[in-house]
């Protein structure tokens, strides 16, 4: 069997994996330090309370092996006869409540700083969407979506052949990342399209909620330039595992050139939507779009998945009139996974997706829909 | 004894009735214990196979064995299993035995009603594995059913929503005649303190689940609504909120956590004693510690919640309550290692789970006390991390316990000795392998591993297939339980009434197994 | 009692009803999902499920009647009835409980959130909802449901409630009666509390048509309408439950069960009904009036 010989040959690496492990930087063991000062405090109290569990631990399993050792019958041991000590108890019960104490201090300290997101210098929106998220930039307009990257996108599926260790990044890449100016006080007002989704990213020392309907927020401050990745941390349905998060920490200056590049491109991209389309480039511009949003549930093939995600391959919906067509893409389906796709495609990715959609998969209605049509439907 | 009246059969010389009918019918405290126990143990073993699917499918990054969704359907599964249909009815299954020949009652107080508490299981249990074979497939939003993923659920859901009622009824059921039976059912001179510990702790968990099993049906009532009826608990649109269920469901999921935990504790201190050769320390202390660890539990939930945007002196405020259970927590390890110190230890095959129980639990319990401070929660939270904290909690907590319960009174429910050195290796074997399953899953939890997820980053690779080789022989190691379990009740060396030299206690006064009725005339306790 | 009582705890023997309990059971609320799925024969093998239930119902209660009667409980099996009825009352309350504290969370948190008027409510409103003020009664920022009105607490409702206090009363009346070996006392008050209990359903099966014809307000009316009606309509289940129960116990005094002493189906019967008095009376002030 494949999958038998990929374990066996896998198996023989672990013993070599773990003699290298300790020397590989990349492994990890513990916890990340972070990149940001509210990450670092994080680390150190989770350092301290781990070590206070390790020595009360070391008393309490010393005393157990000490007397698994030597009160033993075996040994002759003869039963003592006392069975309580008020005073123990005594110590007992207060000696923790104190070490408890001593731990809430620092604990409540790093809370609320935590949790204070004042003062903050930039704003970003991020949205969850069933399997991909989107960012609004507050103060300067840009705004995108970030979904899992084609290389991983190809290389997730049961019938995979190759290699997933030679997939650069594997599950941890997106197409578009989110890029922020370091040393700036970043805030994040977090929410969420369709169901609960968290938004994570390690070296930044929390997570937070992504809940429909309500905001949340944190902040964080990046020390120092560089890629930091994470990923969903909420069950948000199939694809939960395959919605990670990038994030590009720049120097401000290098962060304002990026920002007037993104701005530039986005007028760019108005200025083509006007146009007419041809059939076939609309077919063609479609399949890309269909792969990175609706693929997911309805899949590469357009069969979707019995029971849980309709087929769009001889729907009837995507073989009949236009009109319900547009509808059911546009404003989604209540009560489903169907979400609306309306604030999350253009015209003309929505003119291209649906004439994908009726004329693949063996789906050959022939007919084109424009983005001038979705634009009438607005 | 006065005569009975003629209007009923006589009750106290008969036998079981012949047959399957026996099993259907049965109102006897000792036949609904084993149907309990022998659930329970079909159970597990379906809800393991499950985890194994789990671990197969996490042994390597990509996917190779399951679709994402049956994944989730089987974390979901699995979990509602494990929890609702192994440990819980096998706790039970251990109250319908012991309790009444532990206080010296002819049964349980309400019989018929337990035989009810019993034959429910299977039809609920029937009805939410069915749900794998429905159209959209089993629940799969996680045990905790979270709304509005929930409610994406297919054909199944409500199945799903009504086999969960249906386990809440039964469990209910069960907790008051725990209860009724305790409170009204004791042995003249079997008074409150003088309770087995078992006993004790039994009754204060029957307690929480009257208090909040009627919690979760409320719950799982409103996604029922949300979903079928239009009603907006759960939706913001309608001035609902999704967070709303969150604290629904643990005002139930906290307590429910020390519902699987406290009858635990009450085997361990039963059999810590008996092999230790020396009385329970502290015994006074113990009841009270699980007494606060009971209340504590009701006003914890929300630890659960950290990430989800409370205000912060909530979050404050259920930081420093979760923190505290760790203080009742610790007098009861504390009291457990006293009562082993100095005395005259020997190691069959229960002291050997009981143990490791209190050191592997401790072990989870540590890890929840560091789960429990909030700021650093931020990280931990929904990572493996936090599954391996409840699997050392659950795992070598709650099943441990339950297996060191089994070896104990085997002898005394069958007759019949088990046998020692498949005992020995059964435990050997488990304690090395649940280790190298669940204590990488730490690391991969500190190192950034999301939980729930059917596939991971290469970098993760390693500690996963450590971890899925546990698994695996964790696995085959209960089927050596379930072996000896088996050849246990077929035969064997016969037990004495005693079973174990430093046993005490009204149950080791009956015969080895015990007469269909016990204490037909109650015993007196000095 | 009616026959000579004996000493022993009454063990029973196997019984069949349990294992018809559950197949009745699984068969209603099996066949209800299957109807919630637009099954077109769900609604049908509800209907068998809930017979089964109600065959087993006449059974198992029907031999505990028999038994009861023909003096087979002793006075410890009374006790573990009353234990058992005061626990199953309490996991009642805490059902009831998991329906308050949505009431409580969603007007005290969630509406101020999503209005933006707590001082603790990030921007919410302002990046999602602006324009919603969130004031209770309300079904939502998105208006689910549609206008609707509110349900008063001076019209049916203080009516309602003066009904179930008086209810309550005529039970005590009656079980009075029962004490003092005052058959007519004890029939006539229950005959009252039974024909209040079902006047107060009907009033409210009156109260639920005006609001769905008249008022639009529905389940569907979002948090209020959830709320309202989920809370007031498990009480009125629980009220035809327990009129229910207390016909039952009516018809029983009139064949002359139940002594002065020995009575506990009454007494369970009856502090049942006030379980049900004192939710109103929550419902009353937290779901009409404040
Ligand atoms: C049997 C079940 C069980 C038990 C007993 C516990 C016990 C505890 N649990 Fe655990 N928990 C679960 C089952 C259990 N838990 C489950 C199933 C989940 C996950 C649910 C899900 O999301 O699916 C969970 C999750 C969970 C979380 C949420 C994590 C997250 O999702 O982010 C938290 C946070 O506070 C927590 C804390 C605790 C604490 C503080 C204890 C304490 O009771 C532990 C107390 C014990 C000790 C501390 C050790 C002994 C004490 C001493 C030796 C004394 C001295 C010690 C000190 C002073 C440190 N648990
Ligand atoms: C009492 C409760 C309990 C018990 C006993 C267990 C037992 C086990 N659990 Fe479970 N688990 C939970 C409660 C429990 N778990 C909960 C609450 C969750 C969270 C779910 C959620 O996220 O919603 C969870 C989630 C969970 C996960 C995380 C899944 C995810 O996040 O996606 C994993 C992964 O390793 C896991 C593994 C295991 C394993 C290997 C065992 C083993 O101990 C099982 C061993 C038993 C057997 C294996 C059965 C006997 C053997 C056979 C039937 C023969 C077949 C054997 C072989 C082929 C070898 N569990
Ligand atoms: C998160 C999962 C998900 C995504 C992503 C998704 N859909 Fe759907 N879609 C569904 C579900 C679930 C339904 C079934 C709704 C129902 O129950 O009627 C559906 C139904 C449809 C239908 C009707 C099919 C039929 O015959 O009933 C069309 C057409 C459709 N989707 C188009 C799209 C398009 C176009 C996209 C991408 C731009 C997309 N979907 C993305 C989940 C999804
Ligand atoms: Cu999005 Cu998990
Ligand atoms: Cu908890």
């Amino acid at each position: 069997m494949k999958m038998m010989k990929r374990w066996l040959t896998s198996l023989g690496g672990v013993g070599l994996a773990l003699a290298a492990a300790s020397a590989s930087a990349e492994w990890g063991l513990n916890m990340r330090q972070g990149v940001t000062p509210i990450s670092q405090e994080v680390y150190s109290l989770h350092m301290t309370i781990l070590w206070v569990c390790v020595a009360i631990g070391v008393v309490v399993f010393g005393a157990i092996f000490w007397s698994v050792m030597h009160h033993r019958k075996d040994k002759g041991a003869v039963p003592a006869k006392f069975h309580e000590s008020t005073t123990v108890e005594i110590v007992w019960t207060v000696v923790p409540f104190l070490i408890l104490i001593s731990m809430a201090i620092p604990a409540t300290k790093v809370l609320i700083a935590m949790e204070n997101s004042s003062d903050s210098e930039m704003t970003v929106k991020v949205t969850g969407y069933q399997w991909k998220w989107q960012y609004e930039y507050q103060d300067s307009g840009i705004k995108f979506f970030s979904t899992l990257a084609k290389s991983t996108q190809d290389a997730r599926n049961l019938d995979y052949q190759g290699d997933i260790n030679e997939v650069e990044h594997y599950l941890l890449d997106v197409d578009n990342r989110l890029v922020l100016p370091t040393n700036t006080r970043i805030r994040f007002v977090i929410t969420s399209n369709d169901v609960i989704h968290s938004w994570w990213v390690p070296d930044f020392g929390w997570k937070k909620d992504a809940i429909p309907g309500f905001i949340n927020d944190a902040w964080a401050l990046i020390e120092k330039p560089g890629v930091y990745r994470g990923q969903c941390a909420e069950l948000c349905g199939r694809d939960h595992g395959y919605m990670p998060i990038v994030v590009e920490a720049m120097e401000p200056e290098k962060y304002q050139a990026w920002v007037k590049a993104q701005k530039a491109g986005l007028s760019a991209a108005d200025a083509e939507a006007g146009k007419s389309w041809t059939k076939a480039e609309l077919i063609t511009k479609g399949e890309n779009v269909y792969n990175a949003n609706c693929a997911a549930c309805h899949q590469a093939n357009g069969k979707g998945l019995p029971g849980v995600f309709p087929a769009i391959a001889g729907s009837a919906i995507a073989t009949g009139p236009k009109a319900g067509h547009i509808d059911i893409a546009m404003n989604g389906k209540a009560g489903t996974a169907m979400s609306a796709f309306k604030d999350q495609l253009s015209d003309l990715d929505m003119a291209a997706v649906l004439t994908y959609q009726r004329n693949a998969f063996g789906n050959d209605t022939g007919d084109a829909i424009q983005p001038s049509e979705i634009k009438a439907v607005r | 004894m006065s005569t009975a009246t003629a209007t009923h059969d006589e009750h106290h010389d008969h036998g079981p009735a012949p047959g399957l009918m026996r099993w259907i019918t049965t109102t006897n405290h000792k036949d609904i214990g084993t149907l309990y126990l022998l659930f329970a143990l079909l159970m597990f073993l379906i809800g393991g196979a499950m985890a194994m699917i789990i671990r197969a499918e996490l042994f390597m990054p990509g996917l190779q064995v399951v679709d994402p969704m049956f994944f989730n359907q089987m974390t979901t599964v699995h979990a509602l299993v494990m929890i609702f249909g192994g440990v819980m009815p096998a706790f039970t299954g251990l109250a319908n035995w012991l309790i009444p020949i532990m206080i010296g009652g002819p049964d349980m107080a309400l019989p018929r009603m337990n035989n009810w508490s019993f034959w429910i299981l299977p039809f609920a249990f029937t009805m939410l594995l069915s749900t794998l074979f429905m159209s959209g497939g089993g629940p799969a939003a996680g045990w905790t059913i979270y709304p509005p993923l929930s409610l994406q659920m297919g054909d199944g859901f409500p199945f799903m929503i009504f086999s969960i009622h249906m386990m809440g009824v039964s469990s209910v059921m069960g907790a008051i005649n725990v209860i009724v039976t305790i409170m009204n059912m004791r042995a003249p001179g079997m008074t409150l303190m003088k309770m087995p510990l078992f006993v004790w702790t039994w009754l204060i968990t029957a307690y929480l689940l009257i208090a909040t099993i009627p919690v979760l049906a409320g719950a799982v009532t409103m996604l029922l609504t949300d979903k079928f009826f239009g009603t907006s608990f759960f939706n913001a649109a309608g001035g609902g909120d999704p967070v709303m269920y969150q604290h629904i469901f643990w005002f139930f999921g906290h307590p429910e956590v020390y519902i699987l935990i406290l009858p635990a504790f009450g085997v361990v201190s039963q059999i810590i004693p008996t092999f230790a050769r020396k009385p329970l320390f502290g015994y006074s202390s113990m009841v009270y510690a699980t007494a606060s660890i009971a209340f504590l539990s009701f006003i914890v939930w929300a630890h659960h919640m950290f990430t989800v945007g409370m205000p912060v002196a909530g979050e404050l405020f259920f930081m420093y309550a979760t923190m505290l259970i760790a203080v009742p927590t610790g007098v009861k390890v504390f009291n457990w290692v006293s009562t082993m110190w100095k005395g005259s230890m020997t190691f069959e095959t229960p002291m050997l789970f009981a143990i490791a129980f209190v050191v592997l639990f401790t072990i989870g319990g540590f890890s929840g006390l560091m789960l429990a401070i909030s700021p650093v929660d931020f990280q931990y939270h929904d990572t493996y991390f936090v599954v391996a904290h409840f699997h050392y909690v659950l795992v070598t907590g709650a099943i441990y316990s339950i297996m060191a319960a089994t070896y104990y009174w085997l002898p005394k429910w069958t007759g019949n000795m088990y046998d020692e050195r498949l005992g020995k290796i059964h435990f050997w074997v488990s304690t090395i392998s649940v280790n190298v399953l669940f204590f990488p899953q730490h690391f991969l939890g500190l190192a950034g591993m999301p939980r729930r997820i059917p596939d991971y980053a290469p970098q993760f690779t390693e500690f996963n297939m450590i971890s899925s080789i546990g698994g695996f022989v964790f696995g085959l190691s209960q089927l050596l339980f379930a072996y000896i379990v088996i050849k246990t009740i077929r035969g064997g060396e016969k037990a004495t009434d005693k079973v174990w030299e430093g046993a005490e206690g009204l149950e080791w006064t009956l015969s080895s197994p015990p007469p269909y009725h016990s204490f037909t005339t109650a015993p007196e306790v000095k | 009692m009616a026959h000579a009582a004996t000493n022993d705890y009454y063990i029973p023997h196997g019984s069949h009803w349990p294992i018809l309990g559950s197949i009745g059971l699984s068969t209603l609320l099996g066949g209800f999902s299957a109807y919630l799925n637009g099954s077109d024969t769900g609604f049908s093998i509800m209907l068998v499920g809930l017979a089964i239930t109600v065959v087993m119902m006449f059974g198992w209660f029907g031999t505990v009647i028999n038994e009861s009667e023909s003096g087979t409980y002793n006075d410890q099996v009374d006790i573990s009835f009353r234990y058992g009825m005061s626990w199953f009352i309490l996991s009642e309350v805490m059902f009831f409980a998991a329906f308050f504290g949505a009431l409580f969370y969603a007007r005290v948190l969630s509406v101020p959130w999503l209005a933006g008027v707590d001082a603790y409510s990030l921007p919410t409103n302002e990046l999602l909802w602006s324009g919603f003020e969130g004031i209770w009664p309300t079904n939502g920022p998105a208006g689910i449901g549609g206008t609707f009105e509110v349900m008063g607490a001076w019209g049916l409702p203080a009516l309602n409630t003066i009904i179930l206090l008086t209810s309550g009363v005529t039970v005590t009346i009656a079980h009075w009666g029962l004490k003092e070996n005052n058959r007519t006392k004890l029939v006539l008050g229950l005959l009252a509390t039974v024909a209040l209990g079902f006047l107060f359903v009907g009033l409210q099966a009156v109260e639920y048509m005006h609001a769905y014809q008249e008022m639009n307000l529905t389940l569907g009316s979002g948090i209020y309408g959830s709320t309202f009606f989920m809370l007031t309509g498990f009480h009125g289940f629980h009220v035809t439950v327990g009129a229910i129960i207390l016909t039952v116990i009516l018809f029983r005094s009139m064949k002359g069960h139940f002594t002065p002493e020995h009575h506990f189906g009454f007494e369970g019967a009856a502090w049942y009904w006030h379980f049900v008095d004192v939710v109103w009376l929550g419902l009353f002030i937290f779901v009409y009036w404040l």
